[in-house]
């Protein structure tokens, strides 16, 4: 168990320092940080100054060093565009992400596994079928139309919900919330199905190939022979080995959906770090895009490190077998 | 799916005729379904390629374009002109033309993604698996930490790097090239590792020794006689990453960073329609929005049902 942990752990570190060497490339290599502070007119003697200033003539590793140092500690300088320190905005934009993410995730799951359930239970109705093809076009639709969608039919057509922004927010220390008031609440159901949806779907189908799996058993068919009632066998005993995999989908999905923000966001002028990354990558702002990507790849790592562990923990056939264990998560 | 292994030429029928007589054609027309996405496939890639011969309007030709003509909606509507079927956007262009020609866009980033991503997903996994030791470890550990990351997310990374290192008009012009090169670049993973897997079997098969033997070179080894025996599964996830690399072309479009308005794909198209759903101009981006997803089903269906075909544990 404990090697299992310590080499999951220097994985983990690998990663991370993979992404933060991208990131301090893309500060390094792209743009050029010192006619950025210059402006226009310089001469070689300014540029030699302010190159000493800021570190910019050492070796490269040291200059490295200096980044992940920095960037452990959240410095990630100035942002070009708005002229302030990066770790502020993203402080700033992190509570509308996060909050987006969890309720779109709490969304799949709460949706996705009733229905998944029962497109498994009961294979050829004429509801599992209507599911299963709403699954199908959930898949084939790309985020930003469904989004569309939801905006010309709830917003536009009908006027009962707003189409973009967070509604008011409350204060609570840091952290802005949009849970405690009600034009919050209201402004946050179309994001929040938009960003689900295609979780929810991946979600039914693991589900439901799962049951249908788990249904074939041999331990299944006893517990019929035993006598038990349906609702028993079903949710009993065929449920819950089904959950095992689910739930490692779903955290892992939860990077995911963090990830996808930035369309939904994008979609929803909803004022979050996705919207934020967008208007950088348009306006080439190169310490926000580092400090998003350190910020998203440190997310990814973690939940697929917690996942792996809680996996590790639950199912005690990897145990035995260790190659598996530290494998593929995709 | 070789269905004969005769060796006398003569009893042997012709290419065409063996393939009405596979196992492929059989399960292809015993599915209507997949018969309507072909057709719609089929219908959907003329409409696009020939969009410059077949289409009503040429868009991107000013001179033919008159503002007077903006937010015409579709014919059917009280307003709607029969010279606009689907109705004009805001300049006064026709809908159904500039849909041709985006669907035209949409397509060539697709295809060339993906030839991009395969070529350098099957080299990769090829060598991966061939040399194994460290080249191998090293290719991999790469492929596990990009897949740690959805594929957008490292289009969008790619695409805001060229951005930084070129200017603006440069990188309008280069647009199309960016797109491929990024969507590419994010999806290569799956094929290295698919080809990698098959490789390792293959390598230690006689007829790899035997090469060996005879002193061909590793190079030759590996395209000319591992490949063909690899390919099979590489051309269904070609397939269904078609459909993907469309879909990521139209969300990159549309979040601003793909196709400029000046050559717009549908998910350009769909961006700036976006803006005009307020005021009652829906046609402008929900049009482009029904012909992307038609494609993209149509193209998913035909992906699935390949993938079923080729599987004989399926049938």
């Amino acid at each position: 168990m404990i090697a299992f942990v310590i080499r999951r752990l220097i994985q983990s570190v690998l990663v991370m320092i993979v992404v933060a060497f991208v990131a301090f490339s893309l500060f390094t290599y792209v743009g050029d940080p010192i006619s950025i502070m210059l402006g226009q007119d310089y001469t070689e003697a300014d540029r030699a100054r302010i190159a000493a200033e800021l570190g910019l003539d050492r070796p490269f590793f040291v200059q490295f060093a200096r980044f992940v140092a920095n960037a452990v500690q959240g410095e990630f300088g100035l942002s070009y565009r708005l002229a302030r320190p990066v770790d502020e905005l993203i402080a700033e934009r992190l509570p509308a992400t996060l909050e987006l993410s969890l309720v779109a995730a709490i969304f799949a799951l709460v949706v996705g596994v009733p229905m998944g359930v029962y497109t498994g239970l009961n294979r050829d109705s004429w509801l599992s079928r209507v599911f299963m093809t709403v699954s199908l076009i959930g898949v084939s639709l790309p985020t930003f139309l469904i989004g569309i969608l939801l905006i010309f039919v709830f917003a536009v057509h009908l006027g009962w919900l707003p189409s973009f922004g967070r509604g008011e927010v409350v204060h609570i220390g840091w952290w802005s919330t949009g849970l405690l008031t009600v034009s919050g609440l209201k402004a946050l159901i179309l994001p929040a199905i938009t960003l689900g949806l295609f979780q929810m779907t991946l979600i039914m189908r693991l589900v439901r190939s799962e049951m249908l799996e788990v249904l074939r058993t041999d331990y299944i068919k006893f517990a019929r022979a035993r006598g038990l009632t349906n609702r028993a066998i079903h949710f009993g005993h065929a449920l819950k080995n089904t959950l095992v995999p689910v739930i490692t989908i779903t955290g892992l999905q939860l990077g995911s959906i963090i990830a996808f923000s930035i369309i939904t966001e994008t979609v929803f002028q909803w004022p979050g770090m996705g919207l934020l990354f967008i208007q950088s990558v348009n306006f080439a702002d190169i310490p926000v895009m580092a400090a998003y990507l350190c910020l998203i790849a440190f997310f990814f790592v973690v939940i697929n490190l917690i996942v792996d562990l809680l996996y590790y923990v639950v199912d005690p056939r990897l145990r035995a077998d260790r190659g598996v264990a530290g494998g593929h998560t995709g | 799916m070789a269905t004969t292994l005769d060796s006398d030429p003569k009893t042997t029928p012709g290419l065409w005729a063996r393939f009405l007589d596979s196992d492929i054609f059989y399960s292809f027309r015993r599915s209507p379904l997949t018969i309507a996405a072909a057709i719609v496939t089929v219908v959907c890639f003329a409409g696009a390629f020939l969009a410059p011969w077949i289409a009503p309007h040429n868009p991107l030709d000013l001179s033919s374009v008159d503002l007077m003509d903006a937010y015409t909606p579709p014919v059917w509507m009280a307003e709607g002109n029969p010279r606009f079927i689907l109705g004009t956007d805001d300049q006064g262009r026709d809908l159904l033309s500039a849909i041709m020609y985006g669907a035209r866009i949409s397509l060539i980033v697709g295809f060339c993604s993906v030839i991009f991503a395969m070529a350098l997903g099957i080299t990769l996994g090829l060598v991966a698996g061939y040399a194994g030791g460290a080249i191998d470890s090293l290719i991999m550990r790469i492929a596990d930490v990009q897949l740690t990351f959805p594929a957008i997310l490292i289009a969008l990374l790619i695409d805001g790097i060229v951005r930084a290192a070129f200017p603006r008009d440069l990188h309008d012009q280069l647009a199309l090239y960016v797109l491929i090169f990024a969507i590419g670049l994010s999806y290569w993973v799956q094929y290295a590792r698919t080809v990698r897997g098959s490789t390792l079997v293959e390598k230690n098969r006689e007829y790899v020794q035997a090469a060996r033997v005879i002193g061909v070179r590793p190079v030759r080894i590996l395209f000319s006689h591992i490949l063909p025996n690899v390919i099979g599964p590489v051309l269904v996830i070609a397939t269904i990453n078609l459909a993907l690399a469309i879909i990521t072309e139209a969300t990159l479009s549309f979040l601003g960073v793909g196709m400029p308005p000046t050559q717009p794909s549908l998910g350009t198209l769909i961006r700036v329609g976006n803006d005009f759903l307020f005021s009652g101009e829906w046609w402008i981006t929900l049009f482009p929005g029904v012909a992307l997803v038609t494609m993209v089903l149509a193209v998913n269906l035909l992906g699935d049902w390949l993938r079923d075909a080729l599987n004989p544990k399926l049938r």
